[in-house]
């Protein structure tokens, strides 16, 4: 048999529950199933595809003061956090996916939200850009600075203190942070929370997905090792007896 | 060049939990049935499944289910003075697209409302007074009762075999369920969910209080339970993705797991995803529709003739498409003329925040959407609101639905938002802290309401839907008065240190609140002051049935889920024994 059809294939399994993927597919499409799919454990390489050389020194100074190693976990960089906005500013994301684009532009009241037309992207390397000038024109760069002076340039953004080349600090700053946790929390197939080290700090179990026995035991910790997007090997598929798949 | 169809018995517009609903019992009952989604055909497999679908970042953060705010959004404005605004990201509420609507990120919470929700503008004037209610709100009676729902929040629960526990079966108080609900012909098809830890903390405080805790009547299911339609659901494993999410257990009452397979299966229904509906066509007097007009996923444009419209979108895109085909006279705040955009009411939504020691272990992420213990106490008319200056309430409960770490971090007051000291924050009360929710009414206002904004489009060229609202002070004050309570009980469970954050205004897009959104097509018993009849008809095109949340005058205390499905199925009875044996109006204007 060449293909599992729907039919065969919902007759076959009856009321089991759950099988592997793969079983669903062709032989020739399980054959390019790779057998060592990449882990959270092989970190990504530090490439930089979005950012250029001069971003990358003040964006890797800046998410590191924004969340600092220390002994109960990684900081931004050492988590990879960097490589996250790298990646998603470089991507559809930053291409302003699901942002509604259309003029006119007006400020607005702060209860009516974002209403910049900067994209994500055109955000980052606009404010950057700016940013980058104003340390040429102090004669210094951001990160060759100490933390503290660091910390206070940062406050200084967040406080919405400077016009980054049409994009207040404020916002430039609240869309880094945002962007630095979503990097330090998220699933590390995007890049960040490298060896999920994040979610072991706080004893968060990822993708992990069955707790039914564990609910009922009060006040009892969780000890399990989190789980990735990534590591599912098995690729289970939850089927239904009576309802069909729409393979 | 549009390309006419051939005409059908009906069109269903919207194929969410509503739609999913109607077309199932109109193709039974005989009827060619169209359904029109705009989103995407999606099912448990393979679209919901594992580990995929438990990512964070591409659902509860990027909104991969969600309405697309590019080529769809609305203006927004707090005030009428203003000028209304874009929403460039929908944050605050999230319709969802594609087959199975809302339903499918839903969390699960199935309420009903109580008896004097539905009419509680004669209510308020009998309990406390005539002058009492604030004129500058628009608070009116529905034009059914409870006592007309009853028997349809029944089927509704069964249809989704709702796990919860009866307070009141035909009046006789039941021990561990909610005194305060309004009576019920029999217990819920399935027991509660397991209790959650923060669920057992809050319980003991809130009995030690006075207060009647009951677990949370939620649609991810107990056990395996096999609904009247016949499909089998699976029992919830608490996995903690849930809102936002869709379910691959078969656990979550979606249309996916409880009528969807039943619908595909009839040949006298066809669905059509990808398809944008333009517009209700009417006849030259405007007396009648004739069917409507979409635009497919290709950007071709059909008229699909059909005798009977029924448009079951998301509440807010109900009322959009009766501005676009003008179906009932618009709503003018100035002259209070009009109805259709008015009565728009929302959510009124706070947080207690109840930090613990180390050794009180949370375990937030092992949850269901709706596992979760609650009290009543403090909802609707439950309490003497004579002192207060203000009506309507809130549950107060432990609801929290997840642990998922990029939404939550929490960290008490005063707590640096970055750097190494919140790092050190996030780390010590991640799994200590224990959210309560307070869900709380929201009045409508004469302010508040929707219309179409004259200078912003869609991607189709269609003007988006304005909304003015900001927060009635009655809803501030009753925010605060409750979160006030559940500080209490906060404080009662053992907590270090509690943190209220009552609703504070302005309204704002930019914050996740709630995607209760409520009115603009109100049912009533008057034209004046209604959309639709107390069967959802219209009152301006009898062929033409608008069934939503849309409806509500006003919202309650509780998430509107229950009550739209009692609707859904108490217009469902109208048309299918009074209307399709003799079209026309249902109710004399």
């Amino acid at each position: 048999m060449d293909k599992v059809t729907r039919r065969s294939f919902v007759t076959t399994v009856g009321a089991a529950s759950v099988v592997p993927a793969v079983a669903l597919l062709s032989p020739a499409a399980q054959a390019a199933v790779p057998a060592n799919a990449p882990t959270a454990s092989q970190p990504a390489k530090s490439t930089y595809l979005f950012f250029n050389a001069e971003e990358v020194l003040f964006i890797e100074a800046a998410c590191e003061r924004l969340i600092p190693a220390d002994e109960a976990g990684p900081g931004a960089i050492g988590a990879g956090v960097c490589n996250f906005l790298d990646r998603q500013l470089g991507g559809a994301w930053g291409a302003g996916e699901r942002l509604y684009r259309s003029g006119p532009w007006a400020a607005g009241t702060p209860s009516q939200g974002y209403q910049l037309p900067f994209t994500p992207a055109e955000l980052f390397h606009t404010a950057l850009r700016a940013i980058h000038r104003d340390f040429e024109a102090r004669g210094s760069a951001f990160h060759d600075l100490p933390g503290e002076a660091q910390d206070a340039y940062l406050k200084s953004l967040e406080s919405g203190a400077h016009d980054l080349d049409g994009v207040p600090s404020a916002v430039f700053f609240e869309a880094l942070l945002k962007a630095t946790v979503e990097g330090y929390f998220s699933d590390p197939v995007y890049g960040g929370n490298r060896d999920m080290a994040a979610w072991r700090m706080i004893g968060f179990p990822g993708a992990y997905a069955d707790y039914f026995e564990a609910v009922d035991r009060h006040g009892v910790k969780f000890e399990r090792e989190p789980l990735s997007l990534a590591e599912d090997a098995q690729h289970h598929i939850h089927v239904h007896p009576d309802i069909p798949a729409n393979l | 060049m549009t390309q006419r169809l051939k005409e059908v018995d009906a069109v269903v517009i919207g194929m969410g939990m509503v739609g999913s609903i109607v077309a199932k019992e109109l193709a039974a009952a005989g009827l060619h049935v169209v359904g029109l989604e705009r989103g995407q055909a999606r099912f448990t497999v393979p679209e919901f499944q594992s580990p995929a679908i438990h990512d964070e970042l591409r659902f509860s953060v990027r909104k991969a289910l969600m309405q697309d705010s590019a080529r769809e959004t609305l203006t927004f404005r707090n005030q009428g003075s203003q000028t209304a605004l874009p929403i460039r990201r929908l944050e605050s509420f999230l319709p969802g697209t594609g087959l199975g609507g809302s339903m499918v990120h839903w969390n699960g919470q199935t309420y009903r409302f109580q008896a004097s929700d539905f009419q509680m503008a004669t209510h308020v004037r009998e309990r406390y007074g005539r002058n009492f209610l604030d004129p500058s709100l628009a608070v009116q009676d529905w034009g059914v009762t409870y006592d007309d729902l009853e028997p349809h929040y029944d089927r509704f629960e069964y249809l989704l075999g709702t796990s919860g526990k009866a307070g009141n079966i035909r009046g006789r108080i039941q021990a561990g369920g909610d005194p305060h609900e309004a009576p019920r012909a029999r217990d819920y098809p399935t027991p509660p969910q397991k209790e959650l830890f923060q669920g057992a903390l809050f319980r003991k405080a809130a009995s030690n209080l006075g207060y009647h805790p009951f677990p949370q009547p939620s649609s991810n299911l107990s056990r395996p339970y096999t609904n009247p339609e016949g499909i089998k659901l699976n029992a919830c494993v608490f996995c903690g993705f849930c809102e936002r999410y869709a379910c691959e257990h078969y656990a979550k009452s979606t249309p996916q797991t409880i009528i969807l397979p039943v619908l595909l299966a009839n040949p006298r229904f066809e669905l059509r995803t990808g398809c944008q509906v333009q517009r209700i066509n009417l006849d030259s007097v405007r007396k009648q529709a004739t069917g409507v007009t979409y635009v497919d996923a290709a950007g071709r444009e059909f008229e699909q003739p059909a005798a009977l419209v029924i448009t079951s979108a998301f509440a807010l895109n109900n009322v959009r498409l009766l501005l676009l085909s003008g179906i009932g006279a618009p709503y003018d705040p100035e002259t209070g003329q009009g109805v259709v955009g008015r009565n728009y009411s929302y959510q009124t939504t706070s947080s207690v925040a109840a930090f613990f020691d180390q050794d009180t272990v949370i375990n937030p992420f092992m949850a269901s959407g709706a596992s979760g213990t609650v009290i009543n106490d403090f909802a609707a008319d439950n309490f003497d609101h004579g002192s207060l200056g203000f009506i309507g309430g809130a549950y107060v409960g432990a609801v929290n639905s997840h642990g998922r770490p990029i939404e939550y971090q929490p960290v008490p007051p005063g707590t640096a938002a970055w750097g190494k000291s919140w790092k050190q924050a996030v780390v010590k009360h991640y799994n200590h802290t224990v959210r309560l929710s307070i869900h709380g009414s929201s009045v409508s206002r004469r302010q508040n309401y929707l219309d179409l904004d004259p200078t912003y489009r869609d991607a189709w060229g269609q003007p988006l839907l304005r909304m003015t609202f900001d927060f009635p002070e009655n809803d501030l004050k009753m925010s605060a008065h409750i979160t006030a309570k559940a500080v209490e009980i906060g404080k009662a469970m053992g907590a270090r240190e509690v943190a209220g954050y009552a609703r504070k205004g302005p309204y704002t897009v930019t914050q996740y609140q709630s995607t209760h959104n409520t009115g603009g097509a109100v049912m009533g018993d008057n034209p004046h002051t209604s959309v639709v009849n107390r069967y959802l008809q219209s009152w301006d095109v009898p062929n033409v049935f608008v069934i939503g949340a849309s409806a509500f005058p006003q919202n309650a205390s509780w998430n509107p889920t229950g009550t739209l499905g009692s609707l859904t199925y108490w217009t469902i009875d109208a048309l299918k024994d009074k209307y399709l044996k003799n079209p026309g109006r249902l109710v004399s204007a």
